[in-house]
């Protein structure tokens, strides 16, 4: 019989925490959540919040979410931490941003190539620079 | 013969380059370093991420992503194309790019049609001027430390578009980070993930690290709020994460392959140098010895 549940929280940029738990608390998106071991299996967002962690030595952490999603299996416990603030309008924003970036690339975009053009002239640019690396190789000896 | 001078000048002016290519190879040097730490830090999320979506996809849900079904009529498909902002790579890009058009080729002879989304400089650059390729997202100037909230746009373009059936398939394209002299060009099935998820189970069985689900019995999660949103969330993340992924995979590979390429360059020029030295010496010792010669004459003239 377990009586601590193991528990890994990490960012896309960082891990964050990773160990022993008797329980770990976190707010989903319905509430908070109490995860105790051998909880059911659960699937859930996290809502921005803290996380607190009692390890197995008594010993109580706390953590800043700004999201994510949190997984609970029998015997592990997955925060999958969000790096910043996400919403869906400030996600809208920025691929709004990349559409605009990339018409404003095609504004000024200059003569235009077939792709078979496009081949032609990367294919000469890399014999090119092949060629410098055998002559460079044999000046050598 | 050039004159002396001449020939010094242009020895001066090789020197001059040498240390310029020479300091570009030092920092490289240093900043492929840093950028294969961010690819450790980043690599637990990744991994975690596929066990999540390993043990969903093993849960008994009535509820199918649309990512994960794959469509039989592929009309159009979507490339993420990551690559450097800067130049002086040797051939790491028109590399990629290559790759990526014999792709492309071979969809649009399908009757596919093709849109590109572009990450960095060099990649906008180039496929803005190619027709039939549409360009509908880039990102670019990600700087040496990328941070997910930079790609969160293209991505969503890309994420949009496919839920909108304007993309059939997306493939994502970069440069794989092997080791410091190696960088592989790499394209990448992204959506539907289905193409994938089969790997992943196959690479979870292998590892066999951490605490596997027993398949002895039917089961599925709690789902919060329900499981067509934590799913759409989850699935979100993931794209997400492989894109970032692969974002610091060419990071490093850049740097890398700047590194070589500028080594190379110096080597070069240190090669110029000694053959122009060679060349001033023999002009200095031909004018001394007609110096010496023309006193000699004047001298016995006298």
């Amino acid at each position: 019989m377990t009586h601590t549940i193991r528990v890994d929280i990490v960012s896309a940029e960082a891990e964050i925490y990773s160990g022993e738990a008797t329980l770990v608390v976190a707010t989903g998106e319905l509430g908070e959540l109490g995860i105790a071991p051998r909880h059911a299996p659960l699937i859930t967002r996290l809502k921005p919040g803290h996380v607190d962690v009692v390890a197995a030595n008594g010993e109580r952490q706390q953590f800043y979410v700004s999201g994510g999603i949190l997984e609970v299996q029998p015997q592990v416990v997955t925060i999958l931490a969000d790096t910043a603030a996400r919403a869906a309008d400030l996600d809208e924003a920025a691929a709004l941003k990349a559409k605009e970036e990339a018409e404003a690339a095609l504004a000024n975009r200059g003569p235009q190539m077939d792709v078979a053009e496009a081949q032609a002239k990367l294919a000469e640019a890399l014999a090119q620079l092949q060629a410098l690396e055998r002559m460079r190789k044999t000046l050598k000896h | 013969m050039a004159s002396g001078r001449e020939i010094k000048t242009k020895i001066k002016s090789t020197q001059n380059m040498r240390k310029v290519t020479g300091a570009l190879q030092m920092v490289s040097a240093s900043k492929i370093r840093k950028a294969q730490d961010l690819m450790k830090a980043s690599r637990p999320y990744a991994r975690l991420m596929r066990k999540v979506i390993a043990h969903v996809a093993q849960a008994s849900t009535d509820f199918t992503h649309p990512f994960l079904t794959e469509r039989e009529n592929v009309a159009r498909v979507g490339f993420i194309v990551v690559s450097t902002d800067r130049g002086l790579a040797g051939g790491l890009n028109s590399n990629l790019f290559r790759r990526t058009l014999t792709s492309i080729r071979e969809w649009q002879g399908k009757g596919a049609e093709v849109d590109v989304v572009a990450i960095g400089q060099k990649a906008v650059q180039f496929f803005r001027r190619i027709k039939g390729v549409n360009l509908i997202g880039s990102a670019t100037h990600l700087g040496e430390k990328p941070k997910l909230e930079d790609l969160i746009g293209v991505i969503k373009v890309v994420l949009d578009a496919y839920s909108d059936n304007k993309l059939d398939r997306v493939f994502l394209v970069y440069n794989d980070f092997v080791n410091t002299i190696v960088q592989k060009p790499s394209i990448d099935a992204l959506l539907p993930l289905s193409l994938v998820a089969t790997e992943l189970e196959n690479a979870e069985g292998k590892t066999s690290e951490g605490v596997k689900v027993e398949q002895t019995h039917d089961w599925d999660y709690i789902y919060e709020p329900d499981a067509r949103t934590v799913l759409e969330h989850l699935m979100t993340r993931y794209i997400e994460s492989v894109v970032y992924q692969a974002a610091l995979e060419n990071l490093a590979s850049e740097h890398a392959a700047r590194m070589v390429a500028m080594k190379a360059a110096s080597d070069n020029a240190s090669k110029v140098i000694g053959e122009l030295t060679l060349v001033y010496n023999k002009a200095r010792q031909a004018a001394i010895t007609q110096e010496i010669s023309e006193i000699v004459g004047g001298a016995a003239a006298v």
